[in-house]
């Protein structure tokens, strides 16, 4: 093996400076290039955001009618558990992953991501993880059924022996992420092109930088917090067992410190890539870019101080409640700036309103009642109601769908002519955009009326009042479910061909990417542009 | 202009990553399995576990050879030095915050549960109703279901273990003075100790581990109390074995005449990592211990 890495290195000093992509299927696994391994990535979301997607269509065909019809109440369970789980850690935070990797070098000006080997080791975690979290469900006993939150008691005394591998799943996934997270910060620390000052980053380097250190000031929480489950479920300790002078409540008080800080993770690069495209399509520089940032620190910082508003039906003392309200509710303030700025920006603009620029618009639209529903839930004595209803799927699934993943479709479109060198087709794209946007809003919009009106979340049957709504709320799923489809059409058909796209394919973008050839070339800053 | 940066080195494909990836999942399924095989005849999922570990040694064996094989030809630059170190300070925090969940638990349990169990706050009918006859002390002895156990006393061995990884510290601060000012002596001498050191804390805190489950009940299913105690002092010690390996390849690179006063970036990390354990363990050793 030695001898074979030594050619490889010798090798490597020969390599003429522009050398092209090398063949095969090899490539992809042994990559250390960004792009390879962005697209890797990216690819990889969108396969789990397929499979997490089908899992939700199990959910609402269970739910279309009253009573007990396509499966058992336990399978049901593992849908709602694993179709967060992989929607979380496997769709949203992967595809920015992917992006960060594909963009943040080229961003900057660098020639690649600081750790390139270890960025390849980071991607090739993820299919093993997943393959070991899917597969539980084919096994004896069956998959996780506690919830993507597994509370304590439901995922130790309650559990699947399962638990164990999706235990060591989320352990390998966390290293995954924290990989990936050093490598981020790395890069923009240390490799940024000459001139490329800090308060000249593009946002969605500044947002990926803070979200990175979220990563890592997380994540080892979250692998503290699967250990002491599978210690509680395997080896008789009593962390989350009152008998033995633990608590289950510490259990939801470690979950959600680290739970808090990661739904920040899924939505300040979504951001970043809003304050990207809405300038290009306004053809307007960012208004109040210098406050974009420190409202994303701020919204960082905050995200550690407001973990308890998940836990205000828990008994908490009153103080606890109260000051998790008020911090809660703080964060509306630099998220209302961000929203402020985005307005602003597009204010007598002369814009246009190609596909990015509609997801971006309806990311604004929607991420704010989505925030909205946020504030509402934030308000203590408010929230004994909202609890564990089904107003809290809307409000979740409106910042993670029409939040994080339109403006991740967003990116995609705005992206793809320097990713593939070829045009989409627009008139596609458009039918994606109107398809996802009436769908999301007909699956969950309605939610809230059914959480007001009490019914609860996690339950395969329900009262037969909330008949209704749950039929208009499963066929917007179906909907929703299928305009997708649209969208992974468009990708493979733009990757294969099309109209050629120029360097800078959008009047009004700004930024590095665009001044080098579409597609990039395999290695773009081989010599650091100097940046003004 | 650019001259720092046009030496960046942008390494080849790599087979490591791929190898390592399998290695992760061949553990965490072997674990998975294991873990789960416990109260079965069963024992597939231990070997799969090995095999995990067997191939990530090879994993990191192959891939630091290869890293430290380019560092010796001259490919990295200082802008590669400092991405190493900026990463290697990025996983301590990592590490911080792994130990920060557990050390959470602690306080939660010692300021807030077990007080609340007692009747504190607002708690009295809990109390009432559910263990009366329970006392909220720490270290908790009589668990609220009747398990007893000891508390382990911070006197003897937890003493004198503390001495030697706070001597280590600083042993290994006087290695790291003879490699800077190129003595090599010095270096090898003061390293050496450290290793000693090192593997006698874990020596003692296996003999601590033996008295505690033979002589004193205290045992991984003794309540709060000995689950905190085996968690936080387990994962120190696996991270003291860690750092002692380290220090042991660093010593072994050493004698190779690999570092200068220069180019040290493996002796730097090394040295990070075992002050870091260090620390840990002195938090552990308050709170734990005396606390």
């Amino acid at each position: 093996m030695s001898t074979m890495t030594h050619e490889q290195t010798t090798d490597h000093e020969h390599h003429d400076e522009h050398h092209g992509a090398p063949k095969g299927l090899m490539r992809w696994v042994l990559t250390t290039n960004h792009k390879d391994i962005g697209s890797l990535y990216l690819w990889f979301s969108f396969l789990m955001f397929l499979t997490g997607g089908a899992m939700a269509m199990v959910i609402r065909a269970e739910l279309f009618q009253p009573g007990l019809q396509l499966v058992e109440p336990n399978f049901f369970n593992q849908m709602t558990t694993v179709h967060g789980l992989i929607m979380v850690f496997g769709a949203v935070m992967p595809a920015f992953t992917g992006l960060a990797n594909w963009l943040i070098p080229m961003m900057i000006g660098a020639p690649d991501m600081a750790l390139p080997r270890m960025n390849n080791w980071s991607f090739w975690i993820l299919p093993f993880a997943f393959s070991l979290l899917i597969g539980s469900l084919f096994m004896e006993g069956g998959g996780p059924n506690f919830g993507w939150t597994f509370y304590a008691p439901l995922s130790t005394t309650y559990s699947p022996d399962t638990t164990a591998l999706f235990v060591f799943a989320v352990h390998i996934m966390g290293i995954s992420s924290i990989m990936g997270a050093i490598n981020v910060i790395v890069t923009i620390v240390n490799m940024r092109a000459p001139g490329m000052t800090w308060m000249k980053l593009p946002l969605f380097v500044w947002t990926w930088l803070i979200t990175a250190f979220l990563l890592i000031a997380v994540m080892p929480v979250l692998a503290g917090a699967v250990t002491m489950v599978l210690t509680d479920k395997f080896f008789g300790t009593s962390f989350f067992d009152a008998a033995g002078g633990g608590d289950p409540v510490m259990f939801q008080h470690i979950f959600w410190f680290f739970g808090h800080p990661e739904v920040y993770i899924m939505i300040l690069p979504s951001f970043g890539i809003i304050s990207a495209i809405v300038p290009a399509f306004s053809r307007k520089p960012l208004f109040g870019y210098a406050s974009m940032v420190y409202a994303t620190a701020s919204i960082a910082i905050l995200s550690f101080l407001v973990w308890a508003h998940h836990m205000f039906t828990t008994g908490m003392p009153v103080f606890a409640e109260l000051f998790f309200m008020y911090c809660t509710m703080l964060i509306a303030v630099p998220t209302g700036v961000k929203v402020f700025n985005w307005v602003a920006t597009m204010w007598r603009g002369a814009m246009t309103f190609e596909t990015p620029m509609l997801f971006s618009l309806a990311f604004i639209i929607l991420f704010t009642i989505g925030g909205f529903s946020g504030l509402m839930l934030a308000i203590t004595p408010a929230d004994f109601q909202y609890h564990d209803t089904y107003f809290v799927v809307a409000h979740f699934h409106y910042v993670l769908v029409s939040g994080a993943v339109f403006s991740i479709m967003a990116a995609a479109y705005y992206w793809l002519p320097k990713w593939t060198g070829y045009m989409y087709d627009e008139t596609l794209g458009k039918w994606h955009f109107w398809c996802s946007v009436v769908s999301v809003n007909i699956l969950f919009f309605p939610m809230h009326f059914l959480g007001l009106a009490g019914m609860p979340r996690r339950i395969p049957d329900y009262a037969i009042q909330f008949a209704d709504v749950n039929q208009i709320v499963s066929i917007g799923g179906f909907a929703f479910g299928l305009s997708q489809l649209i969208f992974l059409y468009l990708v493979i058909k733009c990757v294969r061909g099309g109209d050629k796209a120029p360097a800078k394919p959008w009047e009004g973008s700004e930024g590095l990417e665009w001044t080098i050839a579409s597609p990039a070339p395999y290695h773009s800053f081989t010599t650091p542009p100097e940046v003004k | 202009m650019t001259t720092k940066h046009e030496t960046y080195y942008v390494p080849a494909q790599s087979a490591w990553p791929i190898i390592g990836a399998i290695g992760l999942f061949l553990i965490a399924f072997g674990a998975g399995s294991y873990v789960q095989q416990l109260s079965t005849e069963q024992s597939s999922g231990g070997y799969i576990l090995i095999a995990g570990i067997a191939v990530i040694l090879f994993m990191l064996f192959g891939w630091f050879k290869n890293v430290i094989d380019e560092s010796m030809a001259g490919m990295y630059s200082a802008q590669m030095d400092r991405s190493f170190r900026q990463g290697m300070s990025w996983f301590i925090f990592s590490e911080i915050m792994f130990f920060g969940a557990f050390f959470g638990a602690l306080f939660y349990a010692r300021m807030i549960a077990i007080p609340w169990l007692g009747g504190a706050s607002n708690n009295a009918m809990t109390h009432e109703v559910l263990w009366p006859t329970f006392e909220a002390i720490w270290p908790l002895v009589t668990t609220p279901d009747g398990t007893t156990t000891e508390a382990m006393p911070w006197t003897g061995l937890p003493l004198i273990n503390t001495l030697i990884l706070v001597t280590s510290s600083v042993t290994l601060h006087f290695a790291h003075v003879g490699l800077d000012k190129a003595k090599r002596t010095q270096l090898i001498v003061w390293l050496a100790i450290t290793i000693l050191l090192g593997s006698g804390f874990l020596f003692l805190q296996v003999e601590e581990y033996a008295h505690a489950y033979n002589e004193m009940g205290l045992t991984l299913e003794s309540g709060i109390y000995g689950n905190t105690f085996f968690l936080l002092t387990g994962f120190h010690g696996l991270h003291v074995t860690l750092g002692t390996v380290f220090l042991m390849i660093l010593f072994l690179r050493v004698l190779k005449g690999h570092f200068t006063p220069e180019k040290q970036f493996a002796f730097q990390a090394g040295s990070w990592y075992w002050h870091f354990v260090d620390v840990v363990w002195l938090c552990l050793f308050i709170f734990v211990y005396i606390i």
